[in-house]
């Protein structure tokens, strides 16, 4: 019911759409695809930048949260357009165990498929997509860039998929 | 219609039995609190708390519920179940007020010597934090946090609607004040 218009965020790539492939580093010498997790959810989170304080508390929430997203099967990656070594020592640095993943080149081209990128500063929206398991968007959610949007809407989403997936 | 908005707002009521409580269970305020015993922000807010609750005195109930971020905060977990374990032999405020006055030695030896200084069964409090006894009750005012919205510490409720405003004392008192005078 709530609309926020007020700020230019982008409308993210929406529930029903078939997720955009990709394959990205996660380490220097391993990538992850979105493929590999067909059959099970994925939470996609887009965060602006490593080591911004905001960012650092939303994963590290996420983090916290790895068990409760693994009841429900679900896989977390985080992207961001970082480097691959940014993303190590963040990692690192925070104590962070799901994977990262670095959108560095060309730069941000899965955010762009997602319509999570901003061009004008160069990184991505806060945004958080959930897939299913056969790979299609089920939610997706654009948080004003300032703002941790929490982890309320993702568990929806899960159970949400969990209820009408039943299969 | 594709990208949810949500109100955030209290999933779990305050319940006069199972939560943290100071003030009337019929004042017209009620501020809950979603903190974290090693965040320097929630730190930060612990005397801002203490003043509006001088200031506003009965007209306000508050309630402290555990938001543990170990990522960030490796003590921050050990500290909540301590608290706990306080409550248990019923001085939990005083414990909340001695790890927040006490936010850098939050340590296992720490913890123990404050449990001594209140003068509690150390013994006992000693085998809660071994055994992890209030880590369940910890998890689920976490959980109820995260349904809540909560996102990051502290995070503030007044009377069951997330206060996403400052929690300077300015603010927070004028935003207390507000919803005292509102009708209800």
């Amino acid at each position: 019911m709530t609309n926020t218009t007020a700020d230019a965020r982008a409308a993210p790539l929406p529930p029903g759409t078939k997720a955009p492939e990709f394959r990205l580093p996660s380490t220097p010498d391993q990538t992850v695809s979105l493929a590999e997790f067909r059959g099970q959810p994925v939470i996609l989170a887009f965060y602006p930048e490593d080591w911004s304080p905001v960012c650092s508390d939303q994963m590290a929430l996420y983090q916290e949260l790895l068990p409760e997203f693994r009841k429900f099967n679900a896989e977390l990656l985080g992207i961001s357009v970082d480097g691959i070594w940014s993303h190590l020592a963040f990692a690192r640095d925070r104590n962070l165990h799901f994977p990262l993943l670095a959108d560095f080149e060309p730069k941000g081209e899965v955010a762009r498929s997602y319509q999570a990128y901003r061009s004008a500063e160069g990184t991505t929206e806060r945004a958080l997509f959930v897939i299913d398991a056969d790979g299609i968007v089920r939610w997706s959610y654009i948080s004003p860039v300032g703002v941790n949007p929490g982890a309320d809407g993702i568990l929806r989403a899960l159970e949400n998929l969990e209820e009408e997936g039943g299969s | 219609m594709s990208t949810t908005q949500w109100d955030a707002a209290l999933a779990i009521p305050v319940d006069e039995d199972r939560d943290h409580i100071q003030g009337r269970a019929d004042a017209p305020v009620t501020l809950v609190e979603y903190g974290d015993y090693e965040c320097p922000y929630c730190g930060a807010a612990y005397p801002i708390v203490k003043e509006v609750q001088a200031r506003l005195g009965d007209t306000l109930r508050f309630v402290f519920r555990n938001f543990p971020i170990t990522t960030s905060h490796p003590h921050a977990e050990q500290a909540a179940e301590a608290a706990e374990a306080a409550a248990a032999q019923r001085k939990f405020w005083e414990m909340h007020d001695l790890l927040y006055e006490n936010q850098r030695r939050l340590g296992d030896q720490d913890l123990r010597g404050y449990a001594d200084q209140l003068g509690l069964d150390v013994e006992l409090f000693d085998k809660e934090l071994v055994e992890h006894v209030h880590a369940p009750r910890v998890r689920e005012d976490f959980m109820s946090g995260v349904r809540s919205g909560v996102n990051g510490t502290p995070s503030f409720y007044i009377n069951g609607t997330r206060h996403d405003d400052s929690y300077d004392l300015e603010t927070l008192l004028a935003a207390l004040e507000q919803a005292a005078s509102a009708p209800q």
